[in-house]
């Protein structure tokens, strides 16, 4: 390049490590701003499954009995499994981000590795109910919802059913997103690119994959564990 | 000592130095850049192709309403005019056009900086944007869509037979251009300011791109999520917002306009910075109350959330949430009227220079104080019945969203010219442009309001014979207005080639973005620049200039 002003810093400062951007001082202002742009996607990230929420909400309070009983229609120990696997997993994301602060190659690899495992599990777990939902006709739709125990709450039942699947759809999306960055991350973490001087990436996917986490400690109970004042149980 | 001053008033630069433009050549050295400059002239070419394109669905509806009859158009084709006309000037021009053209060019060099703080970000918004146009555009060549750019369910989730998914899926994606863009700017504001650059020696326009980041960052995404809603419901048909099956329109509406009143805001914020650095440069003054204008700008993007619900007083909200939204809603004007009278206290007593910049400035005080103002009676509960969906409200938020942000705009395109491109443009055709954008933005609107108050609906290609007359002076008004709209397009385009060389700082103005060579190097300064004046402190540099003279 041919960069007077990279020259100019050339002279005040050691050589530049391979993984600083040209337009940054040095690499704490690196890791700082890439933190900050991590918090403040994660803001716009509350926001969006915060209108759905907020959707949601409305109609839980306007529809009580057909929300408990829809919920009842949900499998909650498999919700509860998933809960306890996307736990161990935000363990194994935060182990792994220190263990690439202390420059353990091989144990960030293996974190990465558990994390990507348990991932993996969530989202067989939640393919394995999205098929049963399907096969019991609880999928919204014209075609698809044919559920008639209760016809008096179907209707809004299948609204419940729009919002059970928006919501663990975007979840969903978000955890495959978060999966396929995980395997870059085996990957360069395989070729040491990881270390005490350099692991703010690391650290921002932590980020990120416990946000998920979040949103689905949210989503388990407000979709699995609802039971109406009048006693519907599942 | 470093060679960047206050007190340099650099009058030429370096002739032929190595600049942003002719750093590299080639397609794909701008295609795949990550230099902000470079971005900005991408977004330059491209909002101005969709300025173009939404004007000239203005520019048919305008022929239509010369007669009462719906002689030209049929009803079906007028509402889709007046739709695509909307969404292409909201979503693809008024949202991004500061904050990606001047915001993007001047952004990180205002603070001092080399770029912004993801450039890679910076150019996947631009692709995010380009792929939502080009979305847009499939849809309009396909038949275009019928809704109004607000996409009321449940007419847009079951009744209308034209491509609402397409549309709403394009706005979804200018969604996350604009999100990122928000991010970008939040970041670099908080990270990459040069050193001694504290909060209140930022000029203006970064207070005021701080602002309206954040209301892109808060309010897009529940738009986002809206319209996601809205593609499943109208996918699946299963009632999300369908009051058979017990989904509540009015919650469509509410979720709508918590995205789209702050977006008002994302429009107005940036041009009331460009505002801030105009008037400052051309009346040689410090900001009056530069603190409240700083803040005024925080105040109405907090504000902002707090009112959406005015838009839905004639939808069956109840009288109680009716008279709080009215409340809240007359707030927002007081952080506006603190700007405009600043700048007014900042006028005051100064020799004003009547640069083209200035003009649109002064254009856009005085308008925007009338859509400002015609806000208010919209705010009021009982007028609003009475003019709600009317011409009134249609003069009233153009009055503040052309009146507003589109002078601004060219005021702030006419101001960073010289920064931008190096060369001036011919200030004759110039300032002959900013009067007829004046006087034809004025001719256009303005009869719009007495159609409003006389009880004109919007969204109609016919009318009742009485209104013929102002109707005519409307769209002779915005005959001249697109004759204003043009001519830039011509001067500005010829001063590419024939202008004058500018120098360093043609306005003799203060700030970061003066002090280094016009174009810019790629990396914005030759070495790091140490801030150690206030934003404007036009009087020290005024002093310094003067020493020089007498010595």
């Amino acid at each position: 390049m041919s960069d007077t002003t990279l020259h100019a810093h050339a002279d005040e400062h050691p050589p530049h490590h391979p993984f600083l951007q040209h337009h940054f001082e040095d690499l704490g202002q690196q890791h700082e701003a890439s933190t900050l742009g991590m918090w403040m996607f994660l803001t716009t990230e509350i926001l969006f499954f915060g209108g759905v929420l907020c959707a949601y909400w409305i109609y839980r309070v306007m529809y009580p009995a057909a929300w408990a009983e829809a919920a009842s229609l949900q499998n909650w120990q498999m919700g509860a499994i998933n809960t306890i696997v996307l736990i161990i997993s935000s363990l194994t994301m935060a182990l792994a981000v220190r263990a690439s602060q202390l420059g353990q190659r091989m144990g960030t690899v293996v974190m990465l590795v558990l994390t990507l495992l348990f991932g993996g599990i969530f989202l067989g777990v939640k393919g394995y109910e999205y098929s049963v939902h399907f096969h019991e006709g609880l999928f919204p739709g014209a075609q698809t919802f044919t559920w008639h125990e209760n016809p008096a709450l179907a209707p809004q039942v299948q609204l419940f059913m729009a919002f059970y699947f928006t919501m663990t759809g975007l979840h969903a999306i978000h955890m495959v997103i978060g999966a396929g960055l995980l395997l870059w991350f085996i990957r360069r973490a395989w070729r040491g690119d990881f270390g005490p001087e350099y692991y703010a990436p690391v650290e921002i996917m932590g980020l990120y994959w416990h946000f998920v986490d979040i949103v689905w400690i949210f989503l388990f109970p407000f979709l699995y564990l609802i039971h109406s004042a009048g006693g519907h149980h599942g | 000592m470093s060679s960047l001053t206050l007190h340099d008033v650099r009058i030429t630069g370096a002739e032929g130095s190595r600049n942003y433009i002719n750093d590299e050549y080639g397609a794909l050295s701008w295609l795949l850049t990550k230099d902000h400059k470079r971005i900005a002239i991408l977004y330059l070419i491209s909002i101005t192709i969709m300025f173009l394109l939404g004007g000239s669905f203005a520019v048919i509806m305008r022929v239509e309403l010369l007669t009462p009859e719906g002689d030209l158009l049929t009803s079906d084709t007028y509402n889709k005019m007046f739709t695509l006309h909307g969404i292409v000037m909201i979503f693809f021009f008024l949202i991004p056009v500061i904050p990606a053209i001047l915001g993007n060019f001047i952004l990180p060099i205002q603070l001092g900086a080399k770029d912004f703080a993801f450039p890679k970000i910076n150019l996947l918004s631009w692709y995010l944007y380009i792929f939502a146009a080009a979305v847009g555009l499939y849809v309009i060549i396909t038949g275009g869509v019928d809704t109004g750019w607000t996409f009321y369910t449940p007419f847009s989730t079951q009744y209308s037979n034209t491509h609402v998914i397409g549309v709403t899926f394009a706005g979804f994606i200018a969604g996350f251009s604009s999100i990122l863009t928000g991010l970008n700017f939040i970041v670099t504001i908080h990270r990459m300011r040069a050193p001694g650059l504290t909060w209140y020696r930022l000029p203006l326009f970064v207070w005021a791109l701080y602002a309206t980041s954040v209301v892109m960052l808060l309010a897009t995404p529940v738009l986002a999520i809206t319209l996601v809603m809205l593609m499943f419901e109208r996918f699946t048909g299963i009632g999300i917002f369908n009051p058979a099956i017990g989904g509540d329109p009015v919650l469509y509406q509410h979720m709508f306009w918590f995205y789209s009143h702050p977006a008002v805001y994302i429009m107005i914020l940036p041009a009331m910075g460009v505002a801030s650095e105009v008037v400052a440069a051309f009346t040689r003054k410090k900001i009056f109350g530069y603190r409240f204008v700083a803040f005024s700008s925080l105040g109405i993007a907090f504000l902002g959330f707090l009112v959406w619900a005015h838009h839905l007083f004639v939808a069956g909200i109840s009288v109680y949430s009716a008279l709080i939204f009215a409340f809240l809603s007359f707030f927002v004007a007081v952080p506006s009227a603190i700007k405009v009278f600043n700048w007014t206290a900042t006028l005051y007593k100064a020799s004003v220079s009547w640069a083209t910049p200035m003009l649109y400035i002064l254009g856009f005080i005085g308008l925007f104080t009338i859509g400002g103002v015609t806000g208010l009676f919209l705010a009021a509960l009982g007028l609003d019945i009475h003019v709600h969906d009317t011409y009134f409200v249609v003069a009233h938020f153009h009055y503040v969203m052309v009146g507003g942000t589109v002078m601004a705009y060219l005021a702030g395109i006419h101001y960073w010219w010289p920064k931008i491109t190096g060369r001036m443009y011919n200030e004759f055709w110039a300032r002959l442009a900013a009067l007829l954008v004046f006087v034809g933005f004025n001719l256009t609107f303005f009869p719009q309001f007495i159609l409003g108050y006389l009880g004109m609906p919007r969204r109609y290609h016919a009318y009742a014979p009485e209104f013929q007359v102002l109707n005519v002076m409307s769209t002779a008004g915005a005959s001249i207005l697109a004759v204003g709209y043009a001519l830039p397009l011509i001067y500005l385009g010829f001063s590419l080639r024939f202008g004058r060389k500018a120098g360093v700082n043609p306005w003799g103005a203060v700030g970061l973005e003066w002090t280094t060579s016009s174009p810019p190097p790629k990396h914005n300064f030759e070495e790091t620049p140490v801030v150690t004046w206030d934003a404007y402190d036009y009087p020290a540099m005024m002093k310094a200039v003067g020493e020089t003279q007498n010595v």
